[in-house]
């Protein structure tokens, strides 16, 4: 039980995909100008990311490992991802339309974020059991919600402030998400 | 002399990651240290010309509705060849790097490239636009490098430039790669208004 608490704390927390990891910075700067966009892609990537940890786990154990082919694993996880994305998005356009409107313009971008990919890699480096591939996994995608809309509500009072010219936009963001994850290495005393 | 403008443009004018905000997740994570800044350049820039080759001298075969996949494959077939290499011949590097190997599979330029020149330009100019972007790329995450080795360790491709005790230890933790880069794409902005 504590070694599952110890991977949610650390996945959310102090290796935070984000702030710490680097994976997944186009969309948390792209998307996070808006609260309610940042919900969405976060919502749209934790699902993708949870759904792909565990479909990427079941490839590498029952089939890359016992016939030795480990090293096709990015050629097969990227495709994974890619199918894994398109049959998500056709699934949600029919049988549950609001969703598919909520969340529907983010999927695409999704195959190409590495926060997807990175995720179901470190899952295979660490050798987690199926279980902790979930919890691992889910932590991580409440990590990325988490950081983006922190982001959101930061650059939402942002856009009254009066920055010079030449930072605005992105280059501040990055400042921001810097004095973020300044705050973040704070919790790496927790465990 | 239209070569050499293909080949330039991806140096400044068209700096995938200083001016076009590509690539933005390996420029943070791998800049601690200059060394890592060029391996992983140079890890790009080979993926980035082999893709473009092919992908342009495939061109006209690959229908036109799934050509997003192929790309990846393709893409992903040169990155797990790099992979396989970098793992044999360096491998502290290997190590250093870690998962951003892999991960240029979802780098944002490689797919752009193709996408945007390959599929459209003979192979020639497919492969001078990638030299020209690799180029590019790599001067790139050497700059972000060399400002955070400096300023965050105290040396310069390991040579100590700086007394021990002046480092600031934060620019080679997660924070310092944010306001590194934060800090130059201003400084471009700034520049690039002046000059216009």
């Amino acid at each position: 039980m504590q070694e599952y608490f110890i991977i949610i704390i650390s996945a959310v927390l102090i290796n935070n995909i984000v702030l710490s990891q680097f994976l997944g910075i186009c969309p948390f700067l792209g998307v996070s100008k808006k609260l309610s966009a940042s919900l969405g892609m976060g919502g749209a990537v934790s699902f993708v990311l949870v759904l792909a940890g565990a479909l990427t786990w079941t490839v590498q154990t029952y089939i890359l490992n016992p016939f030795k082919i480990g090293y096709l694993q990015t050629i097969a996880f990227i495709l994974i991802i890619a199918a894994l994305v398109q049959f998500v998005e056709m699934a949600m356009r029919k049988y549950s339309p609001p969703l598919y409107k909520a969340l529907g313009i983010y999927l695409p971008l999704i195959t190409t974020n590495c926060a997807v990919l990175g995720v179901a890699i470190i899952n295979i480096k660490k050798e987690y059991t199926f279980g902790k591939v979930m919890v691992h996994s889910l932590s991580h995608a409440a990590g990325f919600t988490l950081a983006l809309v922190l982001m959101s509500g930061i650059r939402e009072r942002l856009e009254d402030a009066d920055i010079p010219e030449s930072m605005r936009g992105t280059p501040i963001a990055l400042v921001v998400a810097a004095l973020m994850s300044m705050a973040f290495l704070g919790f790496s005393g927790l465990i | 002399m239209s070569l050499m403008s293909e080949f330039s443009k991806g140096i400044i004018k068209e700096n995938p990651l200083l001016r076009l905000m590509l690539g933005c997740c390996p420029a943070l994570a791998i800049t601690t240290s200059v060394e890592n800044g060029l391996g992983m350049g140079a890890a790009f820039t080979g993926v980035l010309i082999a893709s473009n080759m092919a992908i342009s001298a495939m061109r006209k075969i690959i229908p036109e509705n799934v050509r997003i996949p192929v790309y990846v494959v393709i893409i992903a077939s040169f990155v797990t060849m790099t992979d396989q290499l970098m793992h044999a011949f360096t491998p502290a590097l290997y190590d250093s790097l870690g998962i951003f190997i892999p991960l240029i599979v979802v780098n944002c330029i490689i797919l752009g490239r193709a996408e945007a020149f390959a599929n459209k330009n003979p192979i020639i100019p497919a492969i001078i636009d990638a030299v020209g972007m690799g180029i590019g790329f790599t001067l790139a995450l050497v700059l972000v490098s060399s400002f955070r080795e400096v300023l965050g360790a105290g040396t310069f491709l390991g040579i100590q430039v700086l007394p021990e005790s002046a480092p600031a230890i934060l620019m080679i933790l997660p924070p310092g790669g944010f306001i590194t880069l934060g800090c130059l794409l201003g400084l471009m902005n700034k520049l690039q208004k002046k000059a216009a």
